[in-house]
């Protein structure tokens, strides 16, 4: 198993992240030798192992549907990085396509 | 619907689950709370906050399962599904990938010919819902978290549709069952409920699809079959003009009645799903299942065999009658009181949902009690008021609600079916109209119209009318 340069630079670029030339190249080395080793995790028999989808064996705790504390909006608004009203903002995200 | 090609559809639905609070927090669900209000750190995806599922959603989620006779998988996981999109805090939506609460099910619908055809529920899973962005405004995009982290189900159809009537269809059945168990609001408007529509298209009798598009921005029923006709129309004129359809999602515009291919959200739908390591797989033993399905109402499918079947109705009437649950069993408490099923069912439908839709009240807000319409009904069954002085009294009913025989006797509406005294003012008021009478028995029947409408105005509308015809019938052809 191998993954290239491409696919790493496609991956970094779904989760935001900006490499240079040099970290790219680590990158794909790095990553590379991981699969590697899961490669060798590959020679075990797991034919009758269910597949673990949490490392810890527990069961999931419900809650009540009761009604408990929420904040202010200006609790909320306070770390945003920007506001107007009581609204967070972001650049625009979508062109709205009035005709 | 065409001649070569047809649709291949395949619908997404989100139905908000009426729960009071939020999947994972405490936060209130309640829709129109001024912004940014129902939120906390959990929902606003603040750094060292867990999850904790809401006990409600997973029994909602599974009571719809159960009704669609699906498979529920008593070991669920969560997942993450990863994108960059401000409506989520995260930078994650906690959604379900493999291992949905719910699998292999199925909602039946009719087809045209009348027959039977059940589509295919692929699964149901649980999930948070986004927050609302709103872009409208200057040139920012402002977002309101409340609804961040709302539990939803999706349901997703196999591709199994054939046409946009039956994917209406489909959705109006889906709707009607999710009323039943009291899961969601349903309300298009207010987005508990959501539709996106996949469609592709390929020769009748082809394996082959072409390219599928996916349609969002459906805010009612009757808009994704609009937009399903509109977008299969296009995929054949592309086609038959040997041009490719690209794979896209596409925005109906129901004002312009068009689709529009959506910008912006493009490249990310490589969602780099993985189990959720915040939550733990969710168990859900038999023993509780089993109780789920207890709790179950009757469903809308039975419902309606049934009424066919117990109170001989038509098909018409009986989707009509069980079109909510509480309509169905006013319509079954009158039944109690009469065995004129059929005339009850008459009175429901015209008059009944007729007063209903003009004073805008549902069925719960009906002034009349089911027994007085019972009542009512047998009045006129046994001839003791005429069908049109029932009317009256019907009326008379919405603003006292009084026990109806009680009514006829106060106002003295009984119907006159007392033969002499309908014999002495029929055979006065021939006498008063010789030349009427004279030409009905030169043969213009219609003029016995005439004469119903002079014993009527005497009665003030009291008179048996099938004795009133009778009478004339017999009087007006031997008199001299």
């Amino acid at each position: 198993m191998s993954v290239t340069r491409n696919e790493i630079e496609y991956i970094a670029e779904l989760a935001r992240l900006k490499f240079s030339d040099d970290e790219l190249e680590s990158l794909t080395l790095d990553m590379n030798r991981i699969l590697d080793y899961m490669d060798k995790l590959n020679e075990l028999d797991t034919e009758n192992v269910e597949p673990l989808s949490h490392p810890l064996e527990l069961e999931n705790v419900f809650r009540e549907d009761k009604i408990g504390k929420s904040i202010s909006a200006e609790d909320a608004l306070k770390n945003s990085f920007s506001r107007s009203d009581k609204y967070f903002t972001v650049p625009k995200v979508i062109k709205v396509n009035s005709k | 619907m065409h001649e070569i090609y047809e649709p291949v559809i395949g619908l997404e639905v989100h139905a908000q689950l009426s729960t009071k609070t939020k999947i994972f927090c405490a936060c209130s669900t309640k829709f129109g709370n001024p912004p940014n209000t129902n939120v906390c750190p959990v929902c606003l995806g603040h750094p060292g906050v867990l999850p904790v599922l809401n006990k409600k959603v997973v029994e909602y989620s599974i009571k719809m399962g159960l009704a669609v006779d699906a498979k529920i998988n008593s070991h669920s996981v969560f997942a993450r599904k990863n994108y960059f999109y401000p409506d989520l805090p995260k930078g994650y939506q906690i959604s379900q990938f493999e291992l949905p609460i719910c699998e292999n099910g199925k909602i039946d619908i009719t087809s045209q010919d009348g027959s039977i055809k059940s589509i295919g529920i692929k699964r149901i899973h649980m999930e948070e819902d986004a927050g609302k962005l709103i872009h409208e405004r200057d040139n920012e995009t402002f977002i309101d978290a409340n609804r961040c982290g709302v539990p939803l189900i999706e349901i997703v159809t196999e591709p199994d549709l054939r046409s946009p009537k039956e994917a209406y269809d489909y959705l109006t059945n889906l709707k009607l069952i999710l009323t039943y168990l009291d899961i969601c609001d349903v309300n298009m408007e207010e987005g508990s409920l959501r539709c996106d529509a996949n469609i592709s298209i390929r020769k009748k009798g082809d394996k082959k699809l072409y390219t599928r598009t996916e349609i969002k921005n459906l805010n009612s029923f009757r808009n994704v079959e609009k937009a399903l006709e509109f977008e299969f129309n296009r995929q054949i004129d592309l086609i038959e003009n040997g041009e490719d359809i690209v794979q896209q999602t596409l925005l109906w515009n129901a004002d312009l009645n068009e689709a529009t291919p959506m910008r912006g959200k493009e490249e990310a739908h490589d969602y780099r799903y993985f189990p959720e390591p915040d939550l733990v797989p969710a168990k859900i033993s038999n023993d509780r299942i089993d109780e789920i399905e207890k709790s179950l109402p009757e469903l809308p499918s039975l419902k309606f065999e049934r009424f066919i079947k117990n109170y001989s109705l038509s098909k018409y009437d009986a989707e009509i009658l069980i079109s909510s649950i509480e309509l169905a069993d006013y319509f079954e408490k009158v039944c109690k009181t009469t065995n004129e099923f059929k005339s009850a069912s008459n009175w429901m439908i015209s008059e009944v949902l007729k007063y209903l839709n003009e004073h805008k009240l549902d069925i719960t807000q009906f002034p009349i009690s089911p027994e007085h319409l019972g009542k009512l009904i047998n009045l006129i069954k046994d001839g003791t008021i005429s069908g049109k002085i029932g009317k009256d009294v019907f009326e008379f009913m919405f603003n006292s609600d009084e026990d109806p025989e009680k009514i006829v006797n106060e106002k003295g509406l009984l119907q006159i079916s007392d033969l002499s005294e309908l014999e002495v003012m029929i055979d006065s008021i021939i006498a008063k109209h010789p030349k009427d009478a004279e030409d009905y028995r030169n043969g213009n029947k219609k003029v016995i119209g005439f004469f119903v409408g002079q014993v009527m105005r005497e009665t003030n509308g009291k008179a048996n009318p099938q004795l009133v015809n009778k009478l004339l019938t017999e009087k007006l052809s031997r008199s001299i």
